[in-house]
Protein backbone atom coordinates (compact mmCIF):
# COMPACT_ATOMS: atom_id res chain seq x y z
CA UNK A 1 0.00 0.00 0.00
CA UNK A 2 2.68 2.47 1.00
CA UNK A 3 4.76 1.33 -1.93
CA UNK A 4 1.92 2.12 -4.30
CA UNK A 5 1.44 5.52 -2.76
CA UNK A 6 5.13 6.16 -3.21
CA UNK A 7 4.93 5.15 -6.84
CA UNK A 8 2.01 7.43 -7.47
CA UNK A 9 3.77 10.36 -5.85
CA UNK A 10 6.99 9.69 -7.72
CA UNK A 11 5.08 9.27 -10.97
CA UNK A 12 3.25 12.51 -10.53
CA UNK A 13 6.31 14.55 -9.75
CA UNK A 14 8.16 14.57 -13.09
CA UNK A 15 4.98 15.32 -15.07
CA UNK A 16 4.08 18.30 -12.96
CA UNK A 17 7.60 19.61 -12.77
CA UNK A 18 8.69 19.27 -16.37
CA UNK A 19 8.61 22.98 -17.25
CA UNK A 20 10.98 23.79 -14.38
CA UNK A 21 13.05 20.61 -14.59
CA UNK A 22 16.17 22.27 -13.22
CA UNK A 23 14.46 23.55 -10.12
CA UNK A 24 12.58 20.31 -9.42
CA UNK A 25 15.83 18.42 -9.74
CA UNK A 26 17.39 20.72 -7.18
CA UNK A 27 14.43 20.29 -4.84
CA UNK A 28 14.57 16.49 -5.21
CA UNK A 29 18.30 16.65 -4.52
CA UNK A 30 17.76 18.77 -1.43
CA UNK A 31 15.08 16.43 -0.11
CA UNK A 32 17.32 13.41 -0.57
CA UNK A 33 20.30 15.16 1.00
CA UNK A 34 18.24 16.62 3.86
CA UNK A 35 18.66 13.76 6.38
CA UNK A 36 22.45 13.78 5.95
CA UNK A 37 22.55 17.55 6.22
CA UNK A 38 20.31 17.53 9.30
CA UNK A 39 22.46 15.00 11.15
CA UNK A 40 25.70 16.77 10.27
CA UNK A 41 24.21 20.09 11.38
CA UNK A 42 22.90 18.72 14.68
CA UNK A 43 25.80 16.47 15.63
CA UNK A 44 28.78 18.11 13.96
CA UNK A 45 28.27 21.79 13.18
CA UNK A 46 26.24 22.67 16.28
CA UNK A 47 28.59 20.82 18.67
CA UNK A 48 31.63 22.53 17.15
CA UNK A 49 29.89 25.89 17.43
CA UNK A 50 29.03 25.05 21.03
CA UNK A 51 32.67 24.24 21.76
CA UNK A 52 33.75 27.57 20.30
CA UNK A 53 31.16 29.37 22.46
CA UNK A 54 32.04 27.48 25.64
CA UNK A 55 35.75 28.12 25.09
CA UNK A 56 35.00 31.74 26.13
CA UNK A 57 33.06 30.70 29.23
CA UNK A 58 34.31 30.48 32.79
CA UNK A 59 34.29 27.52 35.12
CA UNK A 60 34.00 27.01 38.84
CA UNK A 61 34.66 23.68 40.49
CA UNK A 62 31.09 22.55 39.97
CA UNK A 63 29.64 24.37 37.00
CA UNK A 64 30.34 26.38 33.90
CA UNK A 65 29.24 30.00 33.58
CA UNK A 66 28.45 31.82 30.35
CA UNK A 67 30.89 34.68 29.83
CA UNK A 68 33.03 36.29 27.19
CA UNK A 69 36.51 35.88 28.50
CA UNK A 70 39.82 35.08 26.87
CA UNK A 71 41.04 33.56 30.13
CA UNK A 72 41.13 30.01 28.79
CA UNK A 73 43.14 30.99 25.74
CA UNK A 74 45.47 33.19 27.77
CA UNK A 75 46.13 30.31 30.11
CA UNK A 76 46.57 27.89 27.22
CA UNK A 77 49.03 30.02 25.26
CA UNK A 78 50.79 31.16 28.43
CA UNK A 79 51.64 27.68 29.58
CA UNK A 80 54.83 25.98 28.39
CA UNK A 81 53.04 22.63 28.74
CA UNK A 82 50.84 23.51 25.77
CA UNK A 83 53.77 23.96 23.41
CA UNK A 84 55.44 20.79 24.64
CA UNK A 85 52.27 18.79 24.18
CA UNK A 86 51.58 20.20 20.71
CA UNK A 87 55.14 19.37 19.74
CA UNK A 88 54.70 15.80 21.04
CA UNK A 89 51.48 15.53 19.03
CA UNK A 90 53.25 16.59 15.83
CA UNK A 91 56.05 14.16 16.59
CA UNK A 92 53.60 11.26 16.95
CA UNK A 93 51.88 12.28 13.74
CA UNK A 94 55.11 12.59 11.77
CA UNK A 95 56.70 9.33 12.90
CA UNK A 96 53.44 7.39 12.49
CA UNK A 97 52.93 8.93 9.06
CA UNK A 98 56.39 7.91 7.87
CA UNK A 99 56.01 4.36 9.17
CA UNK A 100 52.47 3.81 7.87
CA UNK A 101 53.41 5.26 4.49
CA UNK A 102 56.45 3.00 4.11
CA UNK A 103 54.56 -0.11 5.19
CA UNK A 104 51.28 0.80 3.50
CA UNK A 105 52.88 1.63 0.17
CA UNK A 106 54.89 -1.60 0.13
CA UNK A 107 51.85 -3.71 0.99
CA UNK A 108 49.63 -1.96 -1.58
CA UNK A 109 52.35 -2.26 -4.23
CA UNK A 110 52.69 -5.98 -3.55
CA UNK A 111 48.93 -6.53 -3.74
CA UNK A 112 48.40 -4.42 -6.83
CA UNK A 113 51.36 -5.43 -8.99
CA UNK A 114 52.68 -8.76 -7.76
CA UNK A 115 49.49 -10.75 -7.21
CA UNK A 116 48.25 -12.05 -10.53
CA UNK A 117 45.01 -13.79 -9.60
CA UNK A 118 42.15 -11.44 -8.84
CA UNK A 119 40.62 -13.84 -6.31
CA UNK A 120 43.88 -14.05 -4.35
CA UNK A 121 44.16 -10.27 -4.58
CA UNK A 122 40.70 -9.75 -3.07
CA UNK A 123 41.34 -12.38 -0.39
CA UNK A 124 44.65 -10.82 0.70
CA UNK A 125 43.14 -7.33 0.60
CA UNK A 126 40.33 -8.48 2.89
CA UNK A 127 42.90 -10.09 5.18
CA UNK A 128 44.44 -6.63 5.59
CA UNK A 129 41.12 -4.84 6.14
CA UNK A 130 39.37 -7.21 8.57
CA UNK A 131 41.18 -5.89 11.69
CA UNK A 132 39.76 -2.44 10.86
CA UNK A 133 36.30 -3.80 11.69
CA UNK A 134 37.34 -5.07 15.10
CA UNK A 135 37.78 -3.15 18.33
CA UNK A 136 40.71 -0.73 18.61
CA UNK A 137 40.71 -1.01 22.38
CA UNK A 138 41.08 -4.79 22.26
CA UNK A 139 43.83 -4.44 19.67
CA UNK A 140 45.69 -2.12 22.05
CA UNK A 141 45.20 -4.45 25.00
CA UNK A 142 46.55 -7.32 22.95
CA UNK A 143 50.01 -5.74 22.90
CA UNK A 144 50.41 -6.19 26.67
CA UNK A 145 51.51 -9.84 26.62
CA UNK A 146 53.89 -9.00 23.80
CA UNK A 147 55.55 -5.85 25.11
CA UNK A 148 55.28 -6.26 28.90
CA UNK A 149 58.25 -6.59 31.22
CA UNK A 150 57.94 -10.38 31.11
CA UNK A 151 56.35 -10.31 27.67
CA UNK A 152 57.18 -12.30 24.57
CA UNK A 153 59.53 -9.68 23.10
CA UNK A 154 61.68 -9.39 26.23
CA UNK A 155 61.74 -13.17 26.79
CA UNK A 156 62.81 -13.78 23.21
CA UNK A 157 65.56 -11.15 23.35
CA UNK A 158 66.90 -12.60 26.60
CA UNK A 159 66.75 -16.15 25.26
CA UNK A 160 68.69 -15.11 22.19
CA UNK A 161 71.29 -13.51 24.44
CA UNK A 162 70.81 -10.06 22.93
CA UNK A 163 70.00 -8.40 26.26
CA UNK A 164 70.63 -9.35 29.89
CA UNK A 165 67.75 -7.57 31.59
CA UNK A 166 64.24 -6.88 30.26
CA UNK A 167 63.90 -3.66 28.28
CA UNK A 168 61.73 -1.23 30.21
CA UNK A 169 60.81 0.97 27.26
CA UNK A 170 58.81 -1.56 25.27
CA UNK A 171 55.49 -0.97 26.97
CA UNK A 172 54.30 2.36 28.42
CA UNK A 173 56.55 4.50 26.26
CA UNK A 174 56.59 6.55 23.05
CA UNK A 175 57.70 3.39 21.31
CA UNK A 176 54.54 1.55 22.41
CA UNK A 177 52.32 4.50 21.44
CA UNK A 178 53.74 4.70 17.93
CA UNK A 179 53.71 0.94 17.50
CA UNK A 180 50.01 0.92 18.37
CA UNK A 181 49.31 3.82 15.99
CA UNK A 182 51.05 1.98 13.16
CA UNK A 183 49.21 -1.20 14.07
CA UNK A 184 45.82 0.54 14.08
CA UNK A 185 46.17 2.95 11.18
CA UNK A 186 48.42 1.43 8.48
CA UNK A 187 45.24 0.17 6.88
CA UNK A 188 44.19 3.78 6.19
CA UNK A 189 47.27 4.04 3.96
CA UNK A 190 46.92 0.63 2.31
CA UNK A 191 43.35 1.08 1.10
CA UNK A 192 43.58 4.44 -0.74
CA UNK A 193 47.03 3.67 -2.17
CA UNK A 194 45.86 0.25 -3.37
CA UNK A 195 42.77 1.91 -4.85
CA UNK A 196 44.79 4.38 -6.94
CA UNK A 197 47.34 1.73 -7.94
CA UNK A 198 44.60 -0.53 -9.29
CA UNK A 199 43.53 2.24 -11.63
CA UNK A 200 46.97 2.71 -13.17
CA UNK A 201 46.80 1.64 -16.81
CA UNK A 202 48.99 -1.47 -17.05
CA UNK A 203 50.09 -0.46 -20.56
CA UNK A 204 52.01 2.44 -18.98
CA UNK A 205 54.12 -0.08 -17.09
CA UNK A 206 54.71 -2.05 -20.29
CA UNK A 207 55.68 1.12 -22.09
CA UNK A 208 58.19 1.92 -19.36
CA UNK A 209 59.66 -1.56 -19.62
CA UNK A 210 59.78 -1.48 -23.42
CA UNK A 211 61.73 1.72 -23.18
CA UNK A 212 64.28 -0.01 -20.99
CA UNK A 213 63.23 1.10 -17.49
CA UNK A 214 64.21 -1.24 -14.67
CA UNK A 215 61.61 -2.40 -12.17
CA UNK A 216 62.86 0.18 -9.69
CA UNK A 217 62.83 2.99 -12.26
CA UNK A 218 59.24 2.12 -13.19
CA UNK A 219 58.33 2.25 -9.52
CA UNK A 220 59.91 5.65 -8.92
CA UNK A 221 59.09 7.39 -12.20
CA UNK A 222 55.74 5.88 -13.18
CA UNK A 223 53.95 4.25 -10.25
CA UNK A 224 54.92 6.67 -7.48
CA UNK A 225 53.76 9.86 -9.25
CA UNK A 226 50.49 8.21 -10.31
CA UNK A 227 49.87 7.01 -6.75
CA UNK A 228 50.23 10.45 -5.16
CA UNK A 229 46.48 11.09 -4.73
CA UNK A 230 46.10 7.82 -2.81
CA UNK A 231 49.09 8.68 -0.67
CA UNK A 232 47.56 12.09 0.09
CA UNK A 233 44.21 10.62 1.14
CA UNK A 234 45.96 8.07 3.34
CA UNK A 235 48.09 10.86 4.81
CA UNK A 236 45.02 12.93 5.69
CA UNK A 237 43.45 9.96 7.45
CA UNK A 238 46.54 8.96 9.41
CA UNK A 239 47.59 12.48 10.40
CA UNK A 240 44.12 13.51 11.58
CA UNK A 241 43.50 10.26 13.43
CA UNK A 242 46.82 10.52 15.26
CA UNK A 243 46.45 14.23 16.02
CA UNK A 244 42.96 13.78 17.42
CA UNK A 245 43.75 10.66 19.42
CA UNK A 246 43.75 10.55 23.19
CA UNK A 247 43.01 6.98 24.09
CA UNK A 248 45.96 5.27 22.39
CA UNK A 249 48.43 7.66 23.99
CA UNK A 250 46.83 7.22 27.38
CA UNK A 251 46.66 3.45 27.23
CA UNK A 252 49.94 2.61 25.52
CA UNK A 253 51.99 5.08 27.57
CA UNK A 254 50.38 4.05 30.84
CA UNK A 255 49.36 7.72 31.27
CA UNK A 256 53.03 8.76 31.22
CA UNK A 257 52.95 10.65 27.93
CA UNK A 258 50.66 13.39 26.72
CA UNK A 259 49.29 14.72 23.48
CA UNK A 260 46.68 17.40 22.82
CA UNK A 261 43.81 14.92 22.96
CA UNK A 262 44.85 13.89 26.46
CA UNK A 263 45.07 17.53 27.52
CA UNK A 264 41.42 17.86 26.48
CA UNK A 265 40.30 14.61 28.07
CA UNK A 266 42.09 15.48 31.34
CA UNK A 267 40.23 18.79 31.51
CA UNK A 268 36.99 16.97 30.81
CA UNK A 269 37.80 14.57 33.63
CA UNK A 270 38.16 17.57 35.95
CA UNK A 271 34.90 19.05 34.60
CA UNK A 272 36.86 22.06 33.29
CA UNK A 273 34.80 22.20 30.10
CA UNK A 274 35.68 25.79 29.05
CA UNK A 275 39.38 25.01 29.28
CA UNK A 276 38.85 21.73 27.39
CA UNK A 277 36.86 23.61 24.76
CA UNK A 278 39.60 26.20 24.25
CA UNK A 279 42.19 23.46 23.75
CA UNK A 280 39.77 21.70 21.40
CA UNK A 281 39.36 24.86 19.31
CA UNK A 282 43.13 25.24 18.97
CA UNK A 283 43.46 21.55 18.08
CA UNK A 284 40.70 21.86 15.50
CA UNK A 285 42.36 24.87 13.87
CA UNK A 286 45.68 23.05 13.78
CA UNK A 287 44.14 19.96 12.18
CA UNK A 288 42.23 22.05 9.63
CA UNK A 289 45.38 23.96 8.67
CA UNK A 290 47.26 20.70 8.18
CA UNK A 291 44.43 19.31 6.03
CA UNK A 292 44.19 22.56 4.08
CA UNK A 293 47.84 22.20 3.18
CA UNK A 294 47.43 18.53 2.23
CA UNK A 295 44.28 19.17 0.17
CA UNK A 296 46.19 21.48 -2.13
CA UNK A 297 47.75 18.33 -3.54
CA UNK A 298 44.63 16.28 -4.27
CA UNK A 299 40.99 16.42 -5.39
CA UNK A 300 39.29 13.83 -3.19
CA UNK A 301 36.06 13.52 -5.15
CA UNK A 302 37.88 12.56 -8.33
CA UNK A 303 39.67 9.75 -6.58
CA UNK A 304 36.76 7.58 -5.45
CA UNK B 1 53.55 -17.24 -17.30
CA UNK B 2 56.75 -15.31 -16.95
CA UNK B 3 58.96 -16.15 -13.98
CA UNK B 4 58.58 -14.15 -10.76
CA UNK B 5 61.22 -11.47 -10.14
CA UNK B 6 63.33 -11.76 -6.99
CA UNK B 7 61.49 -8.79 -5.53
CA UNK B 8 58.32 -10.92 -5.48
CA UNK B 9 59.76 -13.27 -2.86
CA UNK B 10 61.12 -10.41 -0.82
CA UNK B 11 57.75 -8.64 -0.87
CA UNK B 12 55.88 -11.84 -0.06
CA UNK B 13 58.02 -12.14 3.06
CA UNK B 14 57.28 -8.52 3.93
CA UNK B 15 53.56 -9.06 3.43
CA UNK B 16 53.61 -12.19 5.61
CA UNK B 17 55.33 -10.21 8.38
CA UNK B 18 52.72 -7.46 8.02
CA UNK B 19 49.88 -9.95 8.41
CA UNK B 20 51.64 -11.45 11.44
CA UNK B 21 51.97 -7.92 12.85
CA UNK B 22 48.24 -7.34 12.28
CA UNK B 23 46.97 -10.59 13.73
CA UNK B 24 49.77 -11.77 16.04
CA UNK B 25 48.73 -9.79 19.14
CA UNK B 26 45.07 -10.77 18.73
CA UNK B 27 46.02 -14.43 18.45
CA UNK B 28 48.28 -14.06 21.50
CA UNK B 29 45.46 -12.85 23.74
CA UNK B 30 43.26 -15.55 22.22
CA UNK B 31 45.71 -18.15 23.54
CA UNK B 32 46.24 -16.39 26.86
CA UNK B 33 42.51 -16.22 27.55
CA UNK B 34 42.70 -19.98 28.17
CA UNK B 35 45.16 -19.44 31.05
CA UNK B 36 44.80 -21.68 34.08
CA UNK B 37 43.22 -20.14 37.21
CA UNK B 38 46.67 -19.16 38.57
CA UNK B 39 47.88 -17.71 35.26
CA UNK B 40 48.71 -14.06 34.71
CA UNK B 41 48.59 -11.53 31.89
CA UNK B 42 51.70 -12.85 30.14
CA UNK B 43 53.24 -16.18 29.23
CA UNK B 44 54.01 -18.79 30.50
CA UNK B 45 50.66 -20.54 30.49
CA UNK B 46 49.93 -21.99 33.92
CA UNK B 47 47.70 -24.77 32.76
CA UNK B 48 44.82 -24.55 30.32
CA UNK B 49 41.28 -23.78 31.45
CA UNK B 50 38.02 -22.06 30.64
CA UNK B 51 38.22 -20.36 34.01
CA UNK B 52 38.29 -16.78 32.67
CA UNK B 53 35.41 -17.33 30.29
CA UNK B 54 33.40 -18.79 33.19
CA UNK B 55 34.20 -15.71 35.23
CA UNK B 56 32.83 -13.51 32.45
CA UNK B 57 29.48 -15.21 32.72
CA UNK B 58 29.26 -14.62 36.47
CA UNK B 59 27.55 -11.26 36.64
CA UNK B 60 29.09 -10.00 39.89
CA UNK B 61 32.72 -10.64 38.99
CA UNK B 62 32.98 -7.88 36.41
CA UNK B 63 30.67 -4.97 35.55
CA UNK B 64 27.53 -5.17 33.47
CA UNK B 65 29.16 -6.74 30.43
CA UNK B 66 26.09 -8.42 29.02
CA UNK B 67 23.99 -5.30 29.38
CA UNK B 68 26.76 -3.38 27.63
CA UNK B 69 26.89 -5.98 24.87
CA UNK B 70 23.13 -5.79 24.35
CA UNK B 71 23.26 -2.00 24.15
CA UNK B 72 26.19 -2.04 21.73
CA UNK B 73 24.43 -4.61 19.57
CA UNK B 74 21.18 -2.63 19.48
CA UNK B 75 23.01 0.62 18.82
CA UNK B 76 25.04 -1.08 16.06
CA UNK B 77 21.82 -2.17 14.34
CA UNK B 78 20.27 1.29 14.69
CA UNK B 79 23.36 2.96 13.26
CA UNK B 80 23.61 0.35 10.49
CA UNK B 81 20.06 0.82 9.20
CA UNK B 82 20.22 4.61 9.46
CA UNK B 83 23.60 4.73 7.73
CA UNK B 84 22.42 2.61 4.80
CA UNK B 85 19.20 4.58 4.24
CA UNK B 86 20.72 8.04 4.60
CA UNK B 87 23.83 7.19 2.57
CA UNK B 88 21.76 5.89 -0.35
CA UNK B 89 19.53 8.96 -0.28
CA UNK B 90 22.53 11.27 -0.11
CA UNK B 91 24.30 9.28 -2.84
CA UNK B 92 21.28 9.77 -5.11
CA UNK B 93 21.12 13.45 -4.21
CA UNK B 94 24.76 14.04 -5.15
CA UNK B 95 24.14 12.57 -8.62
CA UNK B 96 21.72 15.45 -9.25
CA UNK B 97 24.36 18.10 -8.51
CA UNK B 98 22.00 20.22 -6.39
CA UNK B 99 23.10 23.69 -5.26
CA UNK B 100 25.04 23.38 -2.02
CA UNK B 101 26.32 19.91 -2.90
CA UNK B 102 29.93 20.98 -2.61
CA UNK B 103 29.41 22.43 0.84
CA UNK B 104 27.62 19.32 2.09
CA UNK B 105 30.37 17.12 0.68
CA UNK B 106 33.07 19.05 2.49
CA UNK B 107 30.99 18.91 5.67
CA UNK B 108 30.90 15.12 5.39
CA UNK B 109 34.66 14.99 4.85
CA UNK B 110 35.11 17.33 7.83
CA UNK B 111 33.08 14.86 9.87
CA UNK B 112 35.71 12.21 9.10
CA UNK B 113 38.75 14.26 9.98
CA UNK B 114 37.54 16.25 12.97
CA UNK B 115 38.94 14.62 16.11
CA UNK B 116 36.32 12.33 17.66
CA UNK B 117 36.75 13.83 21.10
CA UNK B 118 35.46 17.17 19.77
CA UNK B 119 32.22 15.58 18.62
CA UNK B 120 31.93 13.82 21.95
CA UNK B 121 32.60 16.99 23.95
CA UNK B 122 30.39 19.23 21.81
CA UNK B 123 27.39 16.91 21.75
CA UNK B 124 27.75 16.35 25.49
CA UNK B 125 27.83 20.11 26.12
CA UNK B 126 24.80 20.81 23.94
CA UNK B 127 22.71 18.11 25.57
CA UNK B 128 23.63 19.28 29.07
CA UNK B 129 23.01 22.96 28.31
CA UNK B 130 19.66 22.24 26.66
CA UNK B 131 18.69 20.07 29.61
CA UNK B 132 18.31 16.99 27.43
CA UNK B 133 19.09 13.57 28.83
CA UNK B 134 22.38 12.16 27.58
CA UNK B 135 21.61 8.63 26.48
CA UNK B 136 23.20 6.16 24.10
CA UNK B 137 20.04 6.03 21.95
CA UNK B 138 19.99 9.80 21.40
CA UNK B 139 23.29 11.64 21.86
CA UNK B 140 25.36 8.47 21.46
CA UNK B 141 23.45 7.45 18.33
CA UNK B 142 23.85 10.86 16.66
CA UNK B 143 27.55 11.12 17.52
CA UNK B 144 28.27 7.73 16.00
CA UNK B 145 26.44 8.67 12.81
CA UNK B 146 28.94 11.50 12.25
CA UNK B 147 31.57 8.76 11.92
CA UNK B 148 29.64 6.12 9.93
CA UNK B 149 27.76 8.38 7.48
CA UNK B 150 30.87 9.80 5.76
CA UNK B 151 32.12 6.25 5.15
CA UNK B 152 28.72 5.29 3.75
CA UNK B 153 28.71 8.38 1.57
CA UNK B 154 32.22 7.72 0.23
CA UNK B 155 31.19 4.16 -0.68
CA UNK B 156 28.10 5.52 -2.46
CA UNK B 157 30.30 7.93 -4.41
CA UNK B 158 32.53 5.06 -5.48
CA UNK B 159 29.45 3.06 -6.48
CA UNK B 160 27.71 5.78 -8.46
CA UNK B 161 30.92 6.88 -10.18
CA UNK B 162 31.02 3.42 -11.75
CA UNK B 163 27.25 3.11 -12.30
CA UNK B 164 26.16 2.58 -15.89
CA UNK B 165 23.39 5.11 -16.49
CA UNK B 166 22.05 3.25 -19.52
CA UNK B 167 20.27 0.76 -17.22
CA UNK B 168 18.21 3.59 -15.79
CA UNK B 169 17.60 5.09 -19.21
CA UNK B 170 16.42 1.71 -20.46
CA UNK B 171 14.01 1.42 -17.53
CA UNK B 172 12.70 4.93 -18.12
CA UNK B 173 12.31 4.34 -21.85
CA UNK B 174 10.13 1.34 -21.04
CA UNK B 175 7.89 3.53 -18.94
CA UNK B 176 9.19 2.94 -15.41
CA UNK B 177 8.56 5.77 -12.97
CA UNK B 178 11.42 7.30 -11.00
CA UNK B 179 10.50 5.24 -7.95
CA UNK B 180 10.18 2.01 -9.98
CA UNK B 181 13.56 2.64 -11.59
CA UNK B 182 15.12 3.08 -8.17
CA UNK B 183 13.34 0.16 -6.54
CA UNK B 184 13.70 -2.42 -9.32
CA UNK B 185 16.81 -1.33 -11.21
CA UNK B 186 19.19 0.83 -9.18
CA UNK B 187 18.87 -0.79 -5.74
CA UNK B 188 19.28 -4.40 -6.99
CA UNK B 189 22.39 -3.39 -8.95
CA UNK B 190 24.05 -1.62 -6.03
CA UNK B 191 22.86 -4.16 -3.40
CA UNK B 192 26.30 -5.73 -2.73
CA UNK B 193 27.75 -2.29 -2.03
CA UNK B 194 24.87 -1.61 0.34
CA UNK B 195 25.96 -4.66 2.31
CA UNK B 196 29.37 -3.01 2.47
CA UNK B 197 27.83 0.19 3.85
CA UNK B 198 25.88 -1.88 6.37
CA UNK B 199 29.08 -3.66 7.47
CA UNK B 200 30.80 -0.31 8.04
CA UNK B 201 27.75 1.04 9.86
CA UNK B 202 27.48 -1.86 12.26
CA UNK B 203 31.13 -2.56 13.03
CA UNK B 204 32.23 1.07 13.32
CA UNK B 205 29.38 1.70 15.75
CA UNK B 206 29.96 -1.52 17.67
CA UNK B 207 33.63 -0.65 18.26
CA UNK B 208 33.35 3.13 18.61
CA UNK B 209 34.91 4.54 21.73
CA UNK B 210 35.81 8.23 21.57
CA UNK B 211 32.52 9.50 20.13
CA UNK B 212 30.48 7.59 22.70
CA UNK B 213 32.67 8.48 25.68
CA UNK B 214 30.78 11.63 26.70
CA UNK B 215 27.53 10.87 24.90
CA UNK B 216 26.48 7.44 26.19
CA UNK B 217 25.14 8.66 29.53
CA UNK B 218 24.87 6.38 32.52
CA UNK B 219 24.68 3.14 30.54
CA UNK B 220 27.98 2.06 29.00
CA UNK B 221 28.41 0.55 25.57
CA UNK B 222 30.76 -2.43 25.33
CA UNK B 223 33.95 -0.55 24.31
CA UNK B 224 33.43 1.86 27.22
CA UNK B 225 32.91 -1.08 29.57
CA UNK B 226 36.05 -2.79 28.28
CA UNK B 227 38.07 0.39 28.68
CA UNK B 228 36.78 0.72 32.23
CA UNK B 229 38.02 -2.80 32.87
CA UNK B 230 41.54 -2.00 31.67
CA UNK B 231 42.03 0.31 34.63
CA UNK B 232 40.90 -2.08 37.35
CA UNK B 233 41.02 -5.65 36.05
CA UNK B 234 44.42 -7.31 36.10
CA UNK B 235 43.47 -10.89 35.27
CA UNK B 236 43.12 -12.69 31.93
CA UNK B 237 39.36 -12.18 32.20
CA UNK B 238 39.90 -9.11 30.04
CA UNK B 239 41.57 -11.29 27.40
CA UNK B 240 38.61 -13.66 27.52
CA UNK B 241 36.28 -10.74 26.89
CA UNK B 242 38.54 -9.42 24.14
CA UNK B 243 38.63 -12.84 22.50
CA UNK B 244 34.85 -13.16 22.61
CA UNK B 245 34.09 -9.73 21.15
CA UNK B 246 36.75 -10.19 18.46
CA UNK B 247 35.21 -13.55 17.56
CA UNK B 248 31.83 -11.85 17.45
CA UNK B 249 33.26 -9.19 15.09
CA UNK B 250 34.77 -11.90 12.87
CA UNK B 251 31.38 -13.62 12.82
CA UNK B 252 29.63 -10.42 11.73
CA UNK B 253 32.27 -9.67 9.07
CA UNK B 254 32.10 -13.28 7.86
CA UNK B 255 28.32 -13.12 7.57
CA UNK B 256 28.47 -9.94 5.49
CA UNK B 257 31.21 -11.27 3.21
CA UNK B 258 29.28 -14.50 2.77
CA UNK B 259 26.15 -12.56 1.87
CA UNK B 260 28.04 -10.56 -0.76
CA UNK B 261 29.57 -13.73 -2.15
CA UNK B 262 26.23 -15.56 -2.32
CA UNK B 263 24.67 -12.53 -4.00
CA UNK B 264 27.43 -12.53 -6.61
CA UNK B 265 26.99 -16.27 -7.25
CA UNK B 266 23.22 -15.98 -7.62
CA UNK B 267 23.63 -13.07 -9.95
CA UNK B 268 26.12 -14.97 -12.08
CA UNK B 269 23.71 -17.93 -12.29
CA UNK B 270 20.45 -16.14 -12.97
CA UNK B 271 21.62 -12.96 -14.55
CA UNK B 272 20.22 -9.79 -13.05
CA UNK B 273 16.61 -10.02 -11.96
CA UNK B 274 16.32 -6.26 -12.02
CA UNK B 275 12.99 -5.25 -13.43
CA UNK B 276 11.28 -8.62 -13.03
CA UNK B 277 9.23 -7.34 -10.14
CA UNK B 278 7.54 -4.63 -12.16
Amino acid sequence: MTEMAGEVRAAAAPVAARPVAGLSKAVAGWLQAAPLAAILLAFLVAPIAMIVVVSFWKATEFSIIPAFSFENYEFLFGSPVTYRVFLATFKYALVTWAATLAIGFTVAYYLAFHIRSQTVQIALFLLCTIPFWTSNIIRMISWIPFLGRNGIANQALIDWGLIDAPLEWLLYSDFAVILAFVHLYTLFMVVPIFNTMMRIDKSLLEAARDNGASGFQTLVHVILPLTKPGIMIGTIFVVTLVMGDFITVRFMSGSQKANVGRLISNDIGLLQYPSAAATAVVLLCTVLIVIGILLRFVNIRKEL
Amino acid sequence: MEPRPTSFYFLTGFFALFVLFLYGPTITIGILSFQGPEGGLTFPMRGVSLNWFRELFQEQAVGDIWGAFRRSFALGLMVMVTTVVISVMAGLAFRKRFPGAGLLFYLAIASLVIPSILVSLGVGLIFTQLGLKIHWTTSGFGSQLTWTLPFGLLIMFAVFNRFDKSYEEAARDQGATAWQTLRHVVIPIIAPSLLGVALFGFTLSYDEFARTLLTAGSYNTLPLEIFGMTTNVTTPVIYALGTLTTLFSFLVIGAFLLAVWVMGKRRARHGSDAGKGV
